[in-house]
């Protein structure tokens, strides 16, 4: 009984995993083919859909978009949310509850509530420029993510540890520098992440922000998928999915994976 | 205020002080480009063009095409979570008793797809679901089927590309949960003489609800509001209240309308987390009586 019980909760492990890997695993070949369909066996081999990536319309300038939207995003995120974070810790914010909640609140927000609430927001003060929009938006999108981790890993620290190396004889800046930054890196690092890859991916907050010349990626790929579907796309996402194992590689080496996940 | 600061007696009282000052930037961020245009966007969906008027609600609530639309979000929101969970409790329960390497692999694996676009996830299930695609290959050489059959913008196809997903979102809570879990408890059980049955329903299962709670309240709340995998899977189709959404928004310029299904979702969003904080309160009472 309990060996069958076993048995299926891995039987059911194993089916997850294939399941979630088949629309992944499927993009591979078929950007290696030589014919313009997603024909499956893919015929012959070829890299000329590799090739064609540069000339595909705005496919660079919206991968650059979203890069640097992302980057931005994130250090503006890091930089609120770990000031916040100090501040909700040791200081005595009135009403610290709520502050918390609002600033995780935007990850338990349907997307698309949050994209329309900042189109008219800006509308309203006469904001049109898509850059800026992206920005202001993706800072939100970002925020909760660096909160968590990083009010996680404060929490868990010892502060005490500071004081001691005070009496130790660094200067206050010193201490939390060699003390405090190495314990809480690892928060840092993993929340980081995964506020890089939410607004990396987002679509249904952008989708309201964009304009013709400034579209991030996801919005650029979708484009292109419901005008004119070749695999171009598969070779796009093969790259994709080949950084995405790249960057979680590193992450397991920097911080290892189940520590972030946990988070 | 600096006044007072600079009256404030030397460090030990002055240091928290400033310290939670520290909060203002961010908190004064979020109010101006989070909370206020989310308040902004709640008064305009009962502002109509002459002041006040509740007839975006009327038309989301009282008219049988959106009524059918809400209907079909909640119904892919369970459908969805209800399949997640299905094959998501029992494969959490493998990963987290899965040892050393092993694990690790099987872990990242299950995680990958996590950071894996939406859009090229999409983008291979049209590939495994046309016509001329990987599962009607398959099936035509195995001899299963005689021609290929329809599947992508079929309902089935749908819910399957939903619950791969969403599936993520349920195993990870849950494997959170088990892994932390006393491993000893059921053995005690047993030793007391409990059957495997008992033991399951009385001992690991109660342990392992919290992290259900979890699961089940992220999958549905992202799953009911989804709307790039329903639109590309199915287009017009089935509609989603997203889908209502971005239509009301992008294409018929019709705010009210726009603004009165996103006060609906948020709603559904908000019964969803308190219904979850308040569950997650009870089950960790119960355990401490």
């Amino acid at each position: 009984m309990e060996r069958l019980a076993r048995g299926v909760s891995f039987g059911a492990l194993i089916v997850v995993i294939a399941f979630l890997m088949l629309p992944i695993a499927v993009v591979i070949p078929v950007s290696f083919t030589e014919s313009a369909v997603f024909s499956f066996p893919p015929e012959g081999f070829s890299l000329q859909w590799y090739g064609r990536i540069r000339n595909v319309d705005g496919l660079l300038g919206a991968l650059g978009l979203s890069a640097q939207i992302a980057a931005l995003s994130t250090a503006i995120s890091l930089l609120l949310g770990t000031l916040a974070a100090i501040a909700l810790i040791k200081g005595r914010v009135p009403g610290s509850e709520a502050v918390t909640a609002l600033m995780i609140s935007p990850l338990m927000l349907p997307g698309l509530v949050l994209g329309i609430a900042m189109l008219q927001a800006l509308r309203e003060v006469g904001l049109r420029d898509a850059w800026w929009s992206l920005l202001l938006a993706h800072v939100v999108i970002t925020m909760p993510f660096i909160m968590r981790t990083v009010l996680a890993s404060l929490s868990l620290f010892d502060f005490a540890m500071v004081d001691a190396a005070r009496t130790l004889g660094c200067s206050y800046g010193m201490a939390l520098w060699r003390v405090l930054v190495p314990n809480i890196l690892p928060g840092f690092v993993s929340g980081a992440l995964f506020a890089f890859i939410a607004s990396f991916d987002n679509y249904p907050v952008s989708m309201f922000l964009v304009d013709v010349r400034t579209k991030t990626l996801p919005i650029q790929l979708l484009n292109h998928l419901e005008i004119s579907p070749d695999p171009t796309l598969a070779a796009v996402s093969t790259l994709l999915i080949l950084l995405t194992i790249f960057v979680l590689f590193l992450c397991d080496r920097l911080v290892g994976l189940r520590r972030m996940a946990s988070l | 205020m600096s006044a007072v600061l600079a009256a404030a007696p030397a460090t030990a009282t002055r240091r928290p002080e400033g310290l939670t000052l520290l909060v203002l930037p961010a908190l004064a961020f979020m109010t101006v480009v989070f909370l206020l245009p989310l308040l902004l966007m709640l008064w305009s969906s009962i502002r109509g063009p002459d002041g006040f008027s509740l007839s975006g609600y009327v038309r989301v609530l009282g008219d049988g095409y959106y009524r059918q639309v809400m209907g079909q979000s909640l119904q892919l929101g369970l459908i969805t979570t209800g399949g997640a969970l299905l094959f998501g409790y029992p494969a959490a329960f493998a990963l987290a008793r899965a040892k050393g390497y092993a694990q690790v692999v099987l872990f990242a694996l299950v995680f990958l797809p996590l950071t894996v676009s939406i859009i090229v996830k999409s983008f291979g299930w049209g590939i495994i679901l046309r016509r001329d695609g990987i599962l009607n290959w398959a099936m035509l050489e195995l001899g299963f089927i005689e021609r290929p059959v329809r599947m992508i913008f079929t309902e089935g196809a749908l819910y399957a590309g939903m619950i791969n997903v969403f599936l993520p979102f349920m195993v990870l809570p849950i494997y959170s949960v088990v892994r932390m879990m006393d491993r000893r408890l059921p053995d005690a059980a047993a030793t007391l003489g409990a059957s495997p049955w008992f033991a399951f329903t009385r001992v690991t299962l109660p342990l392992s609800l919290p992290g259900v709670v979890a699961g089940v309240s992220i999958t549905f709340s992202l799953a009911v509001a989804a709307y790039v995998t329903p639109s590309l899977l199915m287009g017009d189709r089935f509609m989603t209240m997203s889908m209502v959404m971005a239509k009301a928004f992008l294409n018929l310029r019709d705010w009210q309308l726009g603004a009165a299904m996103a006060a609906v979702l948020l709603f559904v969003a908000l019964v969803v987390v308190v219904a979850a904080a308040v569950l997650q309160k009870r089950l960790s009472t119960a355990r401490g009586a």
